[in-house]
């Protein structure tokens, strides 16, 4: 498939809106999962180190 | 069956040995999803042809007909999953079960999302309530009640159990949404592949299809992984494996 030009491409024969309005929403839906996996991923860790070290605090108070 | 056999086969269904496992092969599928939907979207857009038709507006089905797939393939492994947790009280099934949800719900969005757009052009109208289209929009309903029902339940075996019956029941909405194409009279069109007949779509069209939808699958194994990683850690973090993997060796 040969375009011709850039603004052929963007243009997509007039379904533009259409097309790149798919291609995008799916490419941030995506996006946003990544993200919000590696944040989940982060606050899990970062959460469950402060369980950890306030756990171990308390064991030493106690002991 | 010997007991060796006995012992591989199980040797992963135990989050702390699925744990590292899933981390090691996650990378892995990520990779290979980028790399298929780069290809796949190459093709997608460089070497299909322009449809006879519908102009360029076809070139929405690279992405739509993959994530209407993925949207019940995915139902169907939460179910399978979902029952096997019920069945055989693994926990793992049920955490597989629930890292599928939010991928599987997502996937079932862009389907809609790319449906109504490519709808609009297409057949005048961005939705119409015909059988192909609810179906599938119960079919985002059902992913979205099992992930809050599953929230609303504090005791994690519990939420386990109730959303493991929420999603067998919904399985018997996959045939609905596969067949409704020729059980009713509907604006939306057939299905694109058919096992039964020879495709009709250009031998490039396919390609870019199934490479889409290949990444898509490859996607969703890596999101999965990372996503029941996270669910492992939150739910067996009152056992010493998971403090020793934070660092906090108590």
């Amino acid at each position: 498939m040969n375009w011709g030009s850039w603004q052929n491409f963007f243009a997509m024969g007039g379904y533009g809106l259409y097309v790149w309005g798919s291609y995008a929403v799916t490419l941030a839906v995506l996006a946003a999962e990544i993200v919000e996996l590696v944040m989940r991923r982060r606050g899990v860790i970062g959460r469950l180190a402060k369980f950890y070290a306030a756990r171990r605090r308390n064991d030493e108070t106690e002991a | 069956m010997s007991k060796s056999q006995r012992f591989s086969w199980f040797l992963f269904s135990s989050p702390q040995s699925f744990y590292p496992l899933a981390g090691t092969l996650q990378p892995w599928f990520a990779a290979l999803a980028f790399f298929l939907c780069a290809v796949g979207l190459y093709i997608s857009f460089f070497v299909a042809p322009t449809d006879a038709q519908q102009g360029e507006s076809y070139r929405i089905i690279f992405i739509h007909v993959p994530a209407a797939w993925m949207s019940m393939f995915l139902y169907l492994v939460m179910g399978f999953w979902s029952g096997v947790g019920l069945v055989l009280n693994t926990r793992l099934s049920s955490m597989v079960a629930t890292a599928l949800a939010p991928t599987g719900a997502l996937f079932t969005f862009i389907a809609l999302w790319t449906g109504a757009l490519w709808g609009k052009p297409t057949w005048g109208t961005w939705w119409v309530w015909d059988a192909r289209l609810t179906s599938e929009l119960i079919l985002l309903f059902l992913y979205i009640g099992f992930m809050a029902l599953q929230a609303a339940i504090d005791d994690p075996r519990r939420a386990d159990k109730a959303g493991a019956v929420l999603a067998l029941v919904g399985v018997v909405n996959i045939p609905i949404i596969y067949f409704s194409v020729q059980w009713w009279s509907t604006l939306h069109q057939g299905a694109s592949v058919s096992m039964k007949s020879a495709p009709t779509m250009a031998a490039t069209m396919l390609l870019g299809m199934l490479i889409m939808a290949l990444g898509f699958w490859m996607y969703s194994i890596a999101a999965t992984l990372a996503r029941v990683r996270c669910v492992i850690l939150e739910r067996e973090r009152h056992t010493d494996w998971v403090a020793a993997q934070i660092g906090g060796q108590s």
